[in-house]
């Protein structure tokens, strides 16, 4: 079958590619155009959400190892950015040094993390990752004594926007006549950097690499006793799943220009498992939708439900801040019990959930 | 004159209060198959989890093939040339027949994650190397057919042949099977006592845990008997089989 299929669905790929292509580059003129530039900006978040999403994917996906302080090293890149780049301890460095510099550090977090946990499983090793994030998240809030290392609940300020030879993404710019503002720009340079991400996630699970994760998230005896070393492929999983955190960290550094602890907490890091989980776990266009939808669903909630109310009762009866997250509450609720795999799940993660209801 | 591979001494193995192995020694040589029996419970399946650094032992000596594995890691020791398949079947479930031989191929070959991410040449050649290996071994054991099926979706007899195939994608120079023909048919033994002559004649050394007696008696060269963690016997099959405390410790177990 797979072989008879061959020909015509690479044509179709082509096509399929194209079209997509097309619609990525015009997709924040007409979301910008018909919705004001505020949703541009949602755009620019759902892509930091991706790669934030499959970085965390590769480690929980693809590797089976449960972790809840992810955002740690989304935080990792950002202090890393924002303290090289800024006017806390005046320095500028140009961002081809902070963004690689805080993608290294997130990584070496990521073993730092993974090194003491290597014999942990499941509900053991969530808890000691929920710690980790805590942990950093602590740090960052009160290292601002006795040396002023982070400013504290204060944050860091002014972090200087990316910049390429002396184009600016922070600052609006002018093309043919029309004014784009920075969002516009932050959006294709996200964009380049999630493609990055997708491929390297992508290239990686179908390698010997990805391989390796799956043998061991299915059953890790019988890898070791295929002559996998563990202990080097879970550290693996946590070091280029950091990486990825700590790409998008910068990133958000530079395109927020401000950055403090309370960006980095726990919530921070469920929400971004509750995108791998029901985008469908180890399925690179599962867990991009999932990034997406859970982006972006709820900041439609935040402009529909007052309005409605209003419409509807002509007054507001649940403060709209609340109703918003009781609603997405529920959605995830229900979306959980009646597709527990994710919206797109894989092939192998649907044949682990019916072994599951089995009971095997 | 027979060279010796494996060569384990003394080896003691203490789960608690519980001595599963006591002072257990022997020596494999290479290129015969050596068989293991034993009433359920003697400590075979645990000398197989010391024989691959699944279990550390506590005490002894084990060298193979001139080198120290005493407490070797499994990946060293599936390194330095021992596979195994398992009593209850473990392969990977959720993966292909094709991917769990393909996992075997691991040790052998070296794309790290830079490779995987950049692609190079080298890497995609190694990467079709593996492929073309493993489509290899699953027609060495006779399941070419089933390639991309999920492995649970297998008969019993196709696991069986596919753990095999896993075990041999290392390149072993020992095999260490686990019951291999537990809850086989008459027919799918035969065919899995030709397979092990095949891999046998295939220079590979091959350790066997069975309790077919008479499968046993045709196929090994020579046989060691545990019982209670114990070598109570070892020799060529005929002499052990009359062993007085061959016979004693299989009739005391007789009614279990
Ligand atoms: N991981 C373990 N923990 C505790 N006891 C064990 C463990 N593995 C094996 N044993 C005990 O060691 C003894 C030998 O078991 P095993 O090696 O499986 O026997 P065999 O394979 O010869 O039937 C048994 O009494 C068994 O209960
Ligand atoms: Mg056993």
């Amino acid at each position: 079958m797979n072989t008879m299929t061959k020909q015509p669905a690479s044509a179709k790929k082509v096509a399929t590619f194209v079209a997509s292509a097309i619609v990525l580059a015009v997709l924040p003129f007409i979301v910008g155009g018909t919705f004001g530039n505020s949703w541009v900006r949602t755009l620019d978040f759902a892509l930091l959400y991706v790669m934030l999403a499959l970085g965390l994917n590769i480690v929980v996906g693809f590797a089976g190892l449960l972790d809840l302080g992810f955002i740690a090293f989304y935080a990792v890149g950002a202090y890393t950015f924002g303290l090289l780049a800024s006017p806390h301890f005046s320095l500028d460095m140009p961002f081809w040094i902070t963004l690689p510099l805080g993608a290294l550090f997130a990584a070496m977090f990521g073993v730092m993390l993974g090194t003491p946990v290597l014999k942990l499983k499941g509900d053991y090793l969530a808890i000691v990752t929920l710690g980790f994030g805590e942990i950093i998240r602590i740090f960052l809030n009160n290292l601002n004594a006795p040396v002023n290392l982070t400013n504290g609940p204060q944050g860091i300020n002014l972090i200087t926007p990316i910049e390429v030879a002396g184009f600016s993404f922070g600052k609006p710019h002018e093309f043919f006549g029309i004014t784009f503002n920075g969002v516009y720009m932050y959006y294709y340079l996200f964009l380049a950097l999630t493609v990055l991400v997708v491929i390297m996630a992508w290239r990686l699970q179908h390698s010997r690499i990805g391989r390796a994760w799956v043998a061991m998230r299915e059953d890790d005896i019988a890898a070791a006793a295929m002559g996998i070393n563990i202990r080097n492929i879970k550290l693996l999983a946590f070091a280029l799943g950091a990486l990825s955190g700590g790409v998008a960290g910068g990133l958000f550094a530079s395109f927020q220009g401000f950055i403090s602890p309370e960006s980095f907490g726990l919530l921070e890091s469920i929400m971004i498992l509750a995108m791998v989980v029901l985008g469908g776990m180890g399925n690179i266009p599962g867990v991009i939708l999932g990034a997406v939808v859970l982006t972006v669903v709820p900041e439609v909630l935040r402009d529909v439900i007052g309005p409605l109310q209003m419409a509807t009762f002509g007054k507001m009866i649940i403060d709209p801040e609340n109703a918003r997250m009781l609603l997405f509450g529920l959605a995830l609720v229900v979306m959980m019990l009646v597709r527990p795999e994710g919206m797109l799940p894989s092939k192998r993660r649907k044949a682990e959930f019916e072994d599951a209801k089995e009971g095997v | 004159m027979a060279e010796v591979l494996l060569k384990i001494d003394g080896i003691v193995k203490r789960f608690g209060g519980l001595v599963a192995l006591s002072e257990v020694g022997l020596t494999i040589n290479k290129g015969e198959i050596y068989g293991l029996i034993g009433p359920n419970g003697a400590g075979k399946t645990t000398l197989f989890n010391v024989l691959t650094g699944l279990y550390m032992p506590d005490e002894g000596s084990f060298t193979f093939n001139g080198q120290n594995l005493f407490r070797a890691k499994p990946h060293v020791v599936v390194g330095a040339g021992i596979a195994r398949t398992f009593q209850n079947i473990r392969l990977f479930k959720e993966m292909t027949a094709l991917e769990n031989v393909m996992v075997g191929r691991h040790i052998r070959s070296k794309a790290g994650a830079l490779g995987a991410v950049l692609r190079d040449p080298r890497t995609m050649a190694e990467e079709r190397a593996i492929r073309d290996k493993a489509m290899e071994l699953l027609a060495y054991v006779g399941i070419t057919e089933v390639a991309h099926e999920f492995a649970k979706n297998l008969s019993y007899g196709h696991q069986r042949r596919l753990e095999i195939a896993r075990a041999l994608a290392t390149e072993p120079k020992l095999l260490a099977l686990d019951e291999p023909a537990a809850g086989m048919n008459p027919r799918e033994t035969e065919e899995l006592k030709a397979l092990m002559e095949k891999i046998r004649a295939s220079g590979v050394t091959v350790l066997l845990i069975e309790h077919d007696v008479k499968l046993m008696m045709g196929l090994c060269d020579r046989i060691a008997v545990l019982d209670y963690g114990k070598k109570i016997a070892e020799g060529v099959p005929e002499v052990v089989r009359r062993d007085p405390k061959v016979i004693e410790a299989y009739l005391g177990v007789a009614h279990e």
